[in-house]
């Protein structure tokens, strides 16, 4: 029995594994060999000297990705902050509303990044949906909230919400009611509850929250161009160019890497953590 | 420790402006594909649906339309049969590198899209593959057919493991067991993978944009547009996309609704 197990095991797990192989970790490979190359070479012959690495050192590029970071770090903890009250309510108040938001908030998912940054546009520009009927019912205008920086992270905690919400959710769907009463019964105040009891045992959901928002945010680059009219360039974003307009592939590998190298150690650190058989709720 | 009647009106008031928060957008997109205006400014003066009818009886949106829906469709169909078989090795058999396995399909969930598509346009390109809708499938699968089998995982997760094994103690062979059992067991998990993978494929745009070549779908498409100035094509076909996916949404709860009414013993 286990020996057909652990046969049918490997079989079935070979598809999607070499299917990856072939289209995930290869294209990653590929893209390691010419961030070594000479700039501006479209072959892997030459030589490698790592002179891209430099330029991304020297041309100020440690800039975005400071920007980058900083900025999904921003909006991780906005929706931190946006998003516990509401998946408190999900995992312990709520009865059918529950069912209700996780439709709503699971369907927008299903809709275009871009569409849904497009409708912010037409709702925040001058002559938008706000300001045009603030103006009609007012008579006075103001300038449009958008093609600025703050914009860019409002646009992140915007698509990135669902993210933070379902694990905060999972996570404290976890915590023992018991828990909270015994604290509440032997006096606890409102916010002792939540520093000693909710935080701590919630935890592992608010850092799958945390570390997904983060990373995907940090590799982010439709907020910037659609809402930010690219008033702070992401890393993304300049990998993208290099490849596109600059028509240097070296360059546009090594940027690659260094976003690669950023989120590869967040992402590996906290899928090694997870017990995913435990959390999916895997029997026996 | 109740929580008080007061708290919970105030969270679902927070809840419910939340949700207004994350369809506003929508809002102001449908508001626009019905304004008659050109150039669209609000308040909206005149309403009319000419552009839905200039959208539905352009060629160049039906271009689009067939190439989205092709690469949606192959996808979906793919995806589910990755996603059955991922699935069964990443929940359900013990076998020796599972916990690995499960951790390294996980990966290019988290893989910035933009970059995954660059790097598989410099694959394409080493392996002399011509870009066009059917490299955009592979694109696509790289990041969908690890979604599908977390999907059907959820559902492999309960699966009851001695079904299987009274299955092969009567005499059914592996094909039998496969047919009998485990396929009907694990179709609703595999029902939802694929619409899941059909609208994350229907409704992608950083994975498409390095890997279709000179084909185009529908939100690259918009997103050409929205960059280069505005046209009231856009928020009209951003609308059309917008209701085929809630369609299929709704369609699929009354299915899976439907079903759990008409069977109530599973």
């Amino acid at each position: 029995m286990q020996q057909r197990e652990r046969r049918l095991g490997l079989l079935y797990a070979a598809p999607l594994s070499l299917f990856l192989l072939l289209t995930f970790l290869a294209p990653i490979l590929l893209v390691a060999g010419f961030s070594t190359m000479p700039e501006k070479v479209f072959s892997l012959t030459q030589m490698p000297d790592f002179s891209a690495y430099r330029t991304v050192l020297e041309q100020g590029y440690w800039k975005s990705v400071a920007w980058s970071l900083f900025m999904a770090l921003l909006a991780t903890l906005i929706l931190l902050v946006i998003c516990w009250p509401l998946a408190y309510g999900m995992a312990k108040v709520f009865k059918r509303f529950t069912l209700v938001l996780t439709i709503g908030v699971v369907m927008t998912l299903f809709v275009s990044e871009n569409i849904r940054l497009f409708g912010w546009v037409l709702t925040l520009m001058k002559g938008g949906l706000i300001e045009g009927y603030w103006r009609y019912w007012t008579g006075q205008g103001f300038d449009a909230p958008l093609y600025n920086g703050p914009i860019i992270v409002f646009g992140l905690v915007y698509v990135y919400l669902p993210f933070m919400l379902f694990p905060l959710a999972q996570g404290i769907s976890m915590v023992p009611d018991d828990a909270r009463q015994a604290a509440y019964d032997l006096g606890a105040s409102r916010w002792q509850i939540l520093k000693e009891i909710d935080l701590p045992l919630a935890m592992p959901g608010i850092m799958v929250g945390s570390l997904l928002t983060f990373v995907l945010a940090a590799g982010a680059m439709a907020e910037s161009k659609l809402l930010g009219g690219r008033a702070i360039i992401t890393i993304a974003d300049e990998v993208q160019t290099a490849f596109t307009y600059g028509q240097n592939w070296p360059l546009g590998s090594a940027l690659a890497m260094v976003l690669i190298a950023i989120i590869g150690t967040v992402a590996i650190w906290a899928i090694s953590k997870a017990d995913l058989d435990a959390m999916m709720g895997r029997k026996s | 420790m109740k929580t008080s009647r007061l708290s919970t009106a105030l969270l679902i008031a927070y809840g419910i402006a939340i949700l207004g928060f994350l369809y506003l957008p929508l809002v102001s997109v449908g508001l626009a594909s019905i304004s008659k205006a050109r150039y669209l400014s609000f308040p909206i003066r005149k309403y009319a649906f000419g552009w839905y009818e200039d959208a539905l009886t352009s060629d160049t949106v039906r271009d689009l339309l067939v190439i989205s829906l092709k690469v949606a469709g192959v996808v979906t169909v793919a995806s589910m049969v990755i996603g059955f078989f991922g699935a069964l090795a990443f929940a359900r058999y013990n076998w020796r590198f599972r916990k690995t396995y499960q951790k390294l399909i996980l990966l290019p969930i988290f893989f910035p899209q933009t970059v995954l598509g660059l790097a598989l346009l410099m694959w394409f390109n080493a392996l002399g593959v011509v870009p066009s809708w059917k490299t955009a499938i592979i694109a696509h699968l790289v990041w969908i057919a690890p979604i599908a089998t977390l999907v059907v995982s959820i559902r492999a997760f309960s699966f009851d493991a001695a079904l299987e094994e009274a299955a092969r103690d009567m005499g059914a062979n592996q094909w039998q067991t496969l047919r009998e059992v485990t396929i009907p067991l694990l179709m609703p998990g595999v029902t939802s993978a694929g619409l899941f993978a059909f609208l994350l494929s229907w409704g992608n745009f950083p994975l498409s944009l390095f890997s279709t070549g000179a084909d185009s779908t529908l939100p690259e498409w918009l997103f050409a547009k929205m960059v280069s100035g505005y046209s009231p094509l856009v928020p009209t076909v951003g609308m059309l996309t917008v209701a085929t996916s809630a369609v299929l949404v709704f369609g699929g709860l009354i299915l899976a609704w439907a079903i759990r009414r008409l069977r109530p013993e599973s």
